[in-house]
């Protein structure tokens, strides 16, 4: 049966909407002021109006509420990026990040002397998230990912969807019957 | 060529809402020589403007006017606005409905007399047999093109099928096809054959699927004798001193208030809006709400018991290629209360593409519980499980006390709690949609919750007695003569099926009923 090719199609650098970049467990990025840049500098995104440490905690964050081994941070960072520019259109929405990843960071430091974004175990970040999973940041950032990562038509090869097919004909001759173990 | 018909002429048949009650009624009276005017709140979008697209379609042509919802459903907590999936366009929920089209099994009809009284529910027969409908079902599957009737062939199976398939037979259940759905296998009534493109679900691009946007009302227009206004939202209908409607008062694409006069009005705005049309509508003759005299109007809600089990093997399914919806298990849709509940479920192959699955396999679920079951998509098969829910009285749709509307009228807010009956039956359903996919080598399986209603059914029931229900056996006021609903909240009871070939059969029903009334001058 015909099966959808998982491996990553394109690599150029650029600023996000572009670009690609290796997997990682703890997100590794280069933080500038102004300037997220990906580990291997194949991707960057430029910060204005939160702090840049804010929107590094946001894509680890992200990460760590819907880890996918298979995705490059680039499809994390593309699906927080936007925080920034509402933070700058919207004063209680830039209040409520700063705040709620200040929280974030203060119990971090509590339990393990670090900031979020830098405790080593995705399970003791996680057991931080449970702590705030009922706040307005941890509930704005989850609900906006659901769509914001999972409708990243990018993303879709590497779940094995093919997302549009009228243009192609549909599946009638593309194998929408072609299963062979059943 | 459609025809326009003054604001203020009296004669035509006004319509509210264009989808599969409101836009099969509208065009057979059109067909029938009768001047006809059918009001939609929403645009209209031809074929050329559907995509492949989960949330882009989803984001075009749904209703999203403000909605509230209270009780223990899940879908309150999962999602508090949008207690229903609706159509807000031509052609309503048919542009976006899968297609599944079954009859109404004959006890159906007779809830009350064939389960007995059932604590908590608000039973009742319905005033009609399925042999009064039959003849309706018969045109509306030869209208609707719908497979295995009038010679058309079932459509071929898919990936998603062929599991679900194997799994029945394992089991031992006898009755799993490809179903009847208003589909065309084979080219049909001007429209193309399915291409198994898998996005039923965001209106199909090749219109081998049935809906009233292309397949009815183009007909009706044809005649010259059907008028449909977009963008038209009636906000209130309207009535002389001896209690018959007059016509409505509707908002049009400018949000200027418009009257259409009317000889008879008939509402097909789906479960939720047509009650809340009928109590915004209360005057000092009709204090509780226009046809209200019984008090049922909004009550009696029902959204069928569902669920879904999505299962993941170890090797790839690929379902989301082909039809959303060709597979049906119809064995456990009878009447069987040794299973702990009275009603009946069917199970039906369902697949939602990534975007959508994200957000509906288990609302508000994060981390790698989450993600690996998400990593597993290519290798899932899916089912939607469907069975008759319960009408309980204070399951219901009802005026919001504070909430207003962008017209300033007060918005719906659905209340619904699940009765245990419900409960009993998801429960069985969930366990054997399971073993279906292990008995094929499920490594995991899902049972997923209810997603927002797009079976919304009740709320102006039909009943023999005024005193039980808002309409009669034609869907006429009991209380209004020349005021009709029209689409599925005439529903006395749910079934198992999916609603809207009954729906469609109702409204080809009702049509021969209003034109013979007008003929003979009662209405
Ligand atoms: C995703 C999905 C899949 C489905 N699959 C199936 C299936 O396989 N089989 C099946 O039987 N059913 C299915 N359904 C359900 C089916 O679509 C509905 O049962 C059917 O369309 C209901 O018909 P209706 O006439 O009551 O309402 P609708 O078709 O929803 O039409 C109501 C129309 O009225 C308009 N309206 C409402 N209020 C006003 C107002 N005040 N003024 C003017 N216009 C108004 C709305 O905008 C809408 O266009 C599905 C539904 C959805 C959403
Ligand atoms: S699968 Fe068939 S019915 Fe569904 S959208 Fe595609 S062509 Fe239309």
């Amino acid at each position: 049966m015909r099966v959808v090719d998982r491996r990553t199609q394109v690599s150029r650098r650029g600023f996000l909407k572009g670009g690609s970049a290796a997997t990682a467990g703890l997100v590794v990025l280069s933080v500038s002021s102004g300037m997220i840049t990906g580990p291997t500098g194949a991707w960057a995104i430029s910060v204005v109006n939160l702090q840049t440490a804010t929107m590094q905690t946001l894509i680890q964050m992200a990460r760590d509420i819907y880890p996918h081994d298979r995705l490059a941070d680039r499809f994390y960072a593309a699906a927080v990026a936007g925080y920034d520019e509402q933070a700058g259109s919207d004063p209680a929405v830039k209040e409520m990040i700063e705040s709620g990843v200040a929280d974030l960071d203060g119990l971090a430091e509590a339990r393990h002397a670090r900031r979020y974004a830098e405790v080593g175990w995705e399970a003791e970040r996680v057991a931080l998230l449970r702590e705030i999973e009922e706040g307005a940041l941890f509930r704005t950032l989850r609900s906006g990912l659901v769509v914001g990562l999972y409708n990243n038509p990018e993303v879709w090869p590497k779940f094995g969807y093919e997302g549009a097919s009228a243009e192609q004909g549909g599946y009638l001759e593309r194998g929408f019957d072609d299963i062979d173990w059943v | 060529m459609s025809a326009p018909y003054d604001l203020n002429d009296d004669s035509v048949v006004v319509v509210i809402g264009s989808g599969a009650g409101g836009g099969t009624l509208g065009t057979e009276l059109a067909l029938k020589g009768i001047d006809t005017v059918v009001l939609e709140a929403g645009g209209r979008h031809e074929i050329e403007d559907f995509s492949n697209d989960e949330w882009g379609m989803f984001g075009q042509i749904s209703w999203l006017d403000m909605r509230t919802t209270s009780g223990n459903w899940r879908v309150a907590r999962d999602f508090p606005n949008l207690p229903a999936w609706i159509v807000k366009a031509v052609g309503g929920s048919t542009v976006h409905w899968a297609g599944a089209s079954l009859r109404f099994q004959e006890h159906e009809f007779k809830d009350l007399s064939v389960y007995g009284e059932v604590a908590g529910a608000n039973l009742l027969d319905w005033p009609i047999a399925l042999s009064d409908l039959e003849p309706y079902y018969d045109k509306a599957e030869d209208r609707m093109g719908v497979t295995r009737t009038h010679d058309i062939p079932g459509l071929p199976g898919n990936n998603n099928f062929k599991v679900m398939k194997a799994g029945a037979d394992k089991l031992g259940y006898r009755r799993c096809s490809t179903g009847r759905m208003a589909i065309n296998s084979r080219p049909r009534h001007d429209r193309a054959a399915c291409q198994q493109i898998g996005f039923c679900f965001q209106g199909c691009k090749s219109a081998a699927k049935w809906s009233t946007l292309y397949a009815e009302i183009p007909k009706g227009e044809a005649t010259g004798k059907l008028e449909v206004r977009a963008q038209a939202q009636v906000l209130r209908i309207e009535h002389d001193d001896t209690g018959k409607v007059t016509g409505v008062v509707y908002a049009d694409a400018e949000g200027n208030q418009q009257r259409q006069k009317a000889r008879i009005v008939c509402v097909a705005g789906n479960s939720i809006e047509s009650p809340r049309l009928l109590l915004n509508s209360a005057s000092s003759l009709f204090p509780d709400g226009l046809a209200n005299s019984s008090g049922q109007v909004g009550k009696n809600y029902m959204r069928h018991m569902t669920g879904s089990v999505y299962a993941i093997f170890d090797r790839p399914v690929n379902m989301y290629r082909g039809t959303t919806m060709a597979g049906i298990i119809e064995d456990e849709a009878g009447y069987d209360p040794s299973r702990g509940f009275v009603g009946g479920y069917e199970m039906e192959t369902l697949s939602l593409g990534l975007p959508f699955m994200a957000a509906f396999l288990d609302p508000g679920a994060w981390g790698r519980e989450f993600t690996s079951a998400m990593e597993g998509y290519d290798r899932m098969a899916g089912m939607w499980l469907v069975g008759e829910d319960m009408p309980q009285e204070s399951n219901a749709v009802a005026l919001h006390p504070t909430e207003r509307d962008q017209y300033g009228l007060p918005v719906p807010n659905v209340h619904f709690d699940d009765h245990p009956n419900d409960i009993a039956m998801r429960d069985h359903a969930y366990r054997q949609g399971a073993a279906i996919y292990d008995a094929v080598g499920a490594v995991r399986t899902f049972p997923t919750p209810p997603y927002p209603s797009t079976h919304n059914l009740g709320t102006n029931r039909m009943s023999e007695r005024s005193r039980d229900g808002v309409v009669n056996r034609w869907g006429q006021a009991h209380d209004v003569a020349n005021l009709f609903v029209s689409d599925g909240s005439q529903f006395t009871t749910g079934g198992a099926e999916n609603p809207t070939l009954t729906i469609v059969a109702l409204a080809l029903r009702q049509a021969d009923y209003i034109a013979e009334q007008m003929q003979s001058g009662v209405l």
